[in-house]
């Protein structure tokens, strides 16, 4: 099967610095990669640039097997949604208002439904009628994931498995929320949506994700396999601390830092 | 247990178990019954009063055969004076509410306005250069049609304001809000200093005819120029409902809006463009009447919600309705002679949005 989404050596450069250097990546849908890496490693340009949002200095992405942005703004919509880091909405829209908004134009009834269904999902529906700016970071954060559940829910209907892209999804989620956001991810992932995830918690990605990408100073350092991408002598070399890795019962590697010693 | 069982019912409630926004017909049609009793109470007072029994005979809707000197006054008062000035008031309240809307929905901000970013500064500019130089030796073979061209450079000023200011702002396709906004500042000053030369430089003559455009009048308001409103306001209009969307999801930033399939470049142009038309004709028609485009979005966000498919209507129609009572109130106040109304609302509109400003200072990021 062809990749759904694929980067051939991507670089972005601004000025001197180039924060993405030579990156190639493919996936298939159903898959469900986390991108992870140290601050500034590029992963949120490397995520930009696959929303079709920044355009590569070099290199050349395909959104099935077309050029990314040959697409126009709508009918990339279709295809790929993405949820960005900060969204600060000024204006006093409901829950129901913002999430509807990923629906675009889709018939009224169609919109209702879908809107509901991902309100009850990311447990929002007794806050529908709330203004938005009211609610707190993790709350606001939750109702921009529906509204791009909506999004994708909107074009999936239409043209099959898309992509949805979450640039640091769970930054502002408890514990509970982070797990049922990354599960939701991974059921879309089951039904065929190709999701890529910028996660900083490596032990989410390790649980959650199919293949592991791991940026380093705008270059791909590894891509692999959940359970053989972190080792501790790559987050020795990369995150520059110690750690040990150990596994559950059931084989799920997780991570422990060793550098912050009791004092 | 039954008080833990009751709780999430009752937060239900708190929180809004059902939406608080009226509907939007009904929201349409309370503000245009609004619009027509001010039309009504605007018809009957003034210098000279109309009582509501004679309106209809002035209005010519019966001829009850007592036709007399009294009644020939009231019907050129009416048609001649008071429908073309409340017909103007409306429109002129329609095309500042709404584009100050548009605005704010581009800029993400509750307090943009037109005024801010120099486009009405420029009209001004230009419709006080009109005045000076067609009163002045090399300009004097054109007075005689001062009153035609002072529209014309109004409305080529703004627009050219706007023209430049997106040069200024767009860059390789994309416009920046911030470099917008303090260009627009920046222009705005130029403007000023402009006008600020001119009244240096006019007589007393040109001084009183500069000050009273700046201050903003309707009392020139005729049929003609209700010929150059009018069309405007239609396209203006219709256009508005193509951009409605578009505002909406700008809310998120022009990333998400990007994201969610607007394609925000496109949304911007026509927004802008709408934006300078609609200023350049009402400063054309009346000089500078501040504030409204500021007030009437606020109060309505309030009420109905921030939507741009039904708020960009009703501040149309409720930018109709300010405008026609403050001009009333204008031309009564001091009659028999006349307030400008620009001052009457820049002394309630700026009080206001003082106060927005205060109660925003912690929620607005420039």
């Amino acid at each position: 099967m062809s990749a759904l989404l694929a980067a051939q050596s991507v670089s972005m450069a601004v000025g001197r610095a180039t924060l993405v250097d030579d990156v190639s990546l493919e996936i298939s849908a159903g898959e469900m990669v986390a991108i992870v890496g140290p601050n500034g490693a590029g992963k949120s340009t490397l995520l930009r640039m696959l929303s079709g949002d920044l355009r590569p200095s070099r290199g050349m992405i395909r959104l099935k097997q077309r050029d990314l942005h040959a697409y126009r703004p709508r009918e990339l919509a279709q295809h790929r949604a993405m949820l960005s880091q900060h969204v600060n909405v000024t204006f006093p829209f409901t829950v129901e208002e913002i999430v509807t908004m990923g629906a675009g134009e889709s018939p009224r009834a169609v919109a209702r439904g879908l809107v509901e269904a991902a309100l009850d999902e990311v447990g929002l529906t007794q806050f529908r009628f709330r203004q938005l700016p009211t609610l707190s970071g993790g709350e606001q954060q939750r109702a921009h994931f529906a509204r791009v559940l909506v999004q994708l829910a909107c074009g999936e209907a239409r043209h099959g498995p898309g992509l949805v892209l979450l640039d640091e999804p769970t930054s502002s989620l408890d514990l509970r929320h982070q797990i049922d956001l990354v599960e939701t991810a991974r059921r879309r992932a089951a039904q065929g949506t190709a999701v890529i995830a910028i996660l900083h918690d490596l032990n989410l990605a390790m649980r959650f994700a199919d293949r592991v990408l791991l940026l380093h100073r705008g270059r791909l350092a590894i891509d692999g396999d959940r359970t053989a991408a972190v080792t501790a002598e790559t987050i020795r070399q990369i995150f520059e601390i110690d750690a040990v890795i150990a596994h559950t019962d059931q084989g799920v590697p997780f991570l422990l830092p060793q550098t912050m010693r009791p004092v | 247990m039954s008080a833990v069982a009751e709780r999430p019912a009752r937060a239900d409630q708190d929180r809004g178990g059902t939406s608080l926004r009226p509907a939007a017909t009904l929201t349409i049609l309370c503000l245009l019954a609004a619009l027509a009793g001010a039309a009504l109470i605007a018809l009957t007072v003034g210098a000279a009063g109309i009582p509501l029994a004679r309106l209809p005979a002035a209005l010519g809707l019966w001829a009850d055969g007592t036709a007399g000197p009294l009644q020939a006054r009231d019907q050129l008062v009416v048609w001649s004076i008071r429908i073309p000035r409340i017909a103007a008031a409306a429109m002129v309240g329609a095309l500042l509410a709404t584009s100050g809307a548009i605005m704010q929905g581009l800029f993400r901000n509750p307090l943009a306005d037109p005024a801010l970013v120099g486009v009405s500064s420029g009209g001004a500019f230009a419709a006080a250069a009109a005045i000076v130089f067609t009163d002045s030796r090399f300009g004097a073979s054109l007075y005689f049609m001062q009153h035609q061209l002072l529209p014309v450079a109004a409305f080529a000023g703004s627009l050219v304001t706007t023209i430049v200011l997106y040069a200024i702002a767009s860059r390789g396709g994309r416009t920046s809000i911030a470099i917008f906004l303090l260009g627009g500042l920046a222009l705005a000053a130029i403007a000023n200093a402009g006008i600020g030369l001119l009244v240096f430089v006019a007589d007393d003559r040109q001084l009183r005819d500069i000050t009273f455009w700046l201050l903003g009048s309707l009392s020139g308001a005729t049929w003609s120029k209700l010929t150059t409103l009018a069309p405007v306001l239609v396209i203006a209009l219709i256009a508005c409902h193509s951009v409605a969307r578009g505002l909406d999801v700008l809310v998120l930033g022009e990333a998400e809006a990007f994201h969610s399939g607007v394609d925000v470049e496109q949304l911007k142009r026509i927004s802008i463009v709408l934006v300078s038309a609609m200023i350049g004709v009402a400063v054309s028609i009346c000089g500078v009447i501040s504030f409204v485009g500021i007030v009437v979005p606020h109060l309505l966000r309030l009420v109905i919600g921030p939507g741009h498919r039904l708020l960009l209507p009703a501040s149309a129609i409720s930018g109709a309705v300010l405008l026609v009572g403050a001009d009333t109130v204008a031309r009564t106040i001091v009659a028999p002679a006349e307030m400008p109304i620009g001052i009457l609302t820049a002394a309630i509109g700026a009080p206001f949005f003082l106060a927005m400003l205060l109660r925003q200072r912690g929620l607005v990021s420039l």
